[in-house]
């Protein structure tokens, strides 16, 4: 296969949009169920992101290969059924390879057929688009999906804890021990930071840093002309 | 943030932002300075760290917005702000208490929505609630009474409040509210674990608890005195008050083993506090008179309800966050009557006038 194809305009864009444009969980705010409670290490962040990354590129490819043979009228419960075969196939490996993040992640992995992140890019990616760019797209979906998780669970983790990557032997094997760390010695402990509120929490402030590194490099790239401003003041 | 001109008619306030937070500082003074003294060089540590804190926090947050931070500084809302955060911790809480517990009252609990009069929650309770729940044994250590002069000296304070307590265990204790909890769980009833118990000494505030909140008479003085000043209403505190003593009283007599009364109910922890001070902040309270009024026995109601049966001791701090909550929908079902027209939105029938 000619690989000169991902530098293409194409594939640019669509790996722009997965890893940070159109980024699941900073811009869509999608998939915020698992997200929110899976996270509170980064381990486990990065567990789910890769099994939901899994599950992505196999079920855009699915759906795009079969996009000609779907009945539009019933498009979405065919979607779903395939999502859940391919999550129950992920459930299984994960339940025989990694059992104990299978019991961390417990309840979580088999929600992945409701991830409506899955079912979204099915819709409005895959169903339109031959098998290649569709496979890419659930790709960097998944990658940008999994640096988010990873990204909020570590500083979750970090806060909660003052451990960074904690049992990253149990997930990644006993040669990546060293990736567990930690950070803040005899640490108190911000329990908040561990429950459900504390996802939110950060969320909102991951949320709020991306649209302000955003509006930074919109700002370098078009210096805001007299109209503009003229407009701004208008609006505020 | 528009500065555009708006076309009148205008209705003036008659008091300024500053006036009305000046007012409840001297409001609340004589309970913080009752805290002080009941306990010591720590507590007024304590105070100053948690209230310098939540100025320079205000002053970042302020910074970050890209508004001049001294106009905002001025108005007093930050020092009300840490004053109350600081009010509602352990005295000899460690200083990291007071910080944090200001920064989550400032930024998240007001500047995330948008700063002064624009927060969901109170900013107070929010930062209470989340310390109370990421550092329960820092926040339930509560210090024995140790007046200003007969306590630890002045620099010993210092390493109590900066260094943390050596042996907790010889100079705190339960509050009554935590007392009788755990005595229940020893299956000691109440007639029992009260036996101890001095209505008057509470009432004074001669009792562990928290740092502004143990003086109920103080605070009933300062809240009573705001009302006269104009500056709150007494649907929310009388409304609050009146449901914990239906509540109390009901459930008292029908079973003195298990419920506590009135009288130590409304002497207990934060109901004064809260009820005066932190229910009847405008931002997070309903608009109308009924609406205060259905907001404060609903605090009242779910104070007794988690006193009562839920697992931890005291619940105002819970209560004031759910009824913040539901008062935007308060809000939404009561609205002022529109002149010319009925409650419900009709036009007024003047066909046989």
């Amino acid at each position: 296969m000619n690989l000169s194809i991902l530098f293409s305009e194409q594939y640019r864009k669509i790996a722009r949009d997965g890893l940070w444009d159109n980024n699941v969980v900073l811009t869509q705010n999608l998939a915020l169920c698992p997200l929110l409670a899976v996270t509170g290490t980064a381990t486990n962040g990065l567990g789910m992101g890769l099994a939901t990354m899994v599950v992505m590129v196999a079920s855009n490819a699915a759906v795009s290969v079969s996009r000609h043979l779907i009945p539009s009228e019933i498009r979405i419960p065919i979607f779903v059924l395939l999502i859940a075969a391919l999550v129950t196939l992920v459930d299984i490996f994960l339940n025989a390879w990694m059992h104990e993040l299978h019991k961390v992640l417990g309840l979580f992995i088999p929600l992945i057929v409701t991830n409506c992140v899955i079912l979204g890019r099915a819709e409005a990616f895959a169903s339109k688009q031959p098998v290649m760019p569709s496979m890419w797209d659930g790709l960097m979906m998944g990658v940008g999906f999994t640096a988010a998780m990873v990204v909020l669970g570590a500083m979750r983790e970090i806060s909660s804890a003052g451990t960074l990557f904690a049992n990253a032997s149990v997930l990644l094997g006993e040669s990546f021990r060293f990736l567990e760390t930690t950070l803040i010695p005899e640490y108190k402990g911000f329990l908040l930071m561990a429950l459900p509120p504390g996802g939110f929490i950060m969320l909102g402030f991951m949320v709020a840093l991306k649209r302000l590194l955003d509006r930074k490099a919109a700002a370098k790239i078009t210096e805001p002309t007299i109209i503009d401003t003229i407009v701004l003041e208008e609006g505020a | 943030m528009s500065n555009k001109p708006i076309s009148g008619p205008h209705v003036a306030a008659t008091r300024r932002v500053d006036q009305i937070m000046r007012l409840v500082i001297i409001a609340l003074a004589p309970a913080t300075a009752c805290g002080v003294l009941l306990f010591g060089w720590p507590a007024l540590y304590l105070l100053a760290v948690t209230v310098l804190s939540a100025m320079a926090f205000e002053g970042l947050c302020l910074k970050m917005k890209g508004v001049a931070a001294m106009p905002y500084l001025r108005d007093g809302s930050a020092i009300v702000t840490g004053l109350l955060v600081a009010m509602t911790l352990p005295p000899w809480a460690p200083w990291w208490i007071g910080v944090v517990g200001s920064a989550l009252a400032i930024v998240l609990g007001k500047h995330v929505y948008g700063g002064l009069g624009q927060n969901l929650f109170n900013p107070a309770m929010l930062a209470r609630v989340a310390l109370l729940i990421s550092f329960p044994i820092e926040m339930t250590t509560w210090a024995n009474v140790s007046p200003l002069l007969t306590g630890p000296g002045v620099i010993d304070s210092l390493a109590i409040t900066f260094g943390g307590l050596e042996n907790p265990d010889a100079v705190t204790g339960a509050t009554t509210l935590g007392w009788v909890k755990t005595e229940f769980s020893q299956n000691r009833l109440l007639p029992g674990s009260l036996i101890e118990y001095s209505g008057l000494l509470a009432f004074l505030g001669w009792e562990r608890g928290s740092l502004g909140e143990t003086s109920s008479v103080l605070l009933l003085a300062g809240g009573i005195w705001l009302m006269r000043q104009g500056v709150i209403k007494w649907h929310i505190p009388v409304s609050l008050l009146l449901s914990i003593f239906v509540m109390s009283a009901v459930f008292h007599t029908w079973d003195s083993q298990h419920y506590m009364g009135p009288w130590v109910h409304l002497n207990s922890g934060a109901v004064m506090l809260v009820a005066f001070f932190i229910a009847t902040d405008y931002v997070t309270s309903p608009n109308t008179p009924l609406g205060q009024v259905i907001f404060g026995a609903g605090c009242g109601l779910l104070i007794f309800v988690i006193r009562s049966w839920g697992g931890y001791p005291e619940g105002t701090g819970f209560a004031i966050l759910l009824m913040n909550a539901v008062t935007p929908l308060i809000d939404h079902y009561i609205r002022p009557r529109i002149y010319g027209r009925y409650r419900n939105g009709k036009p007024l029938d003047i066909s046989n006038t």
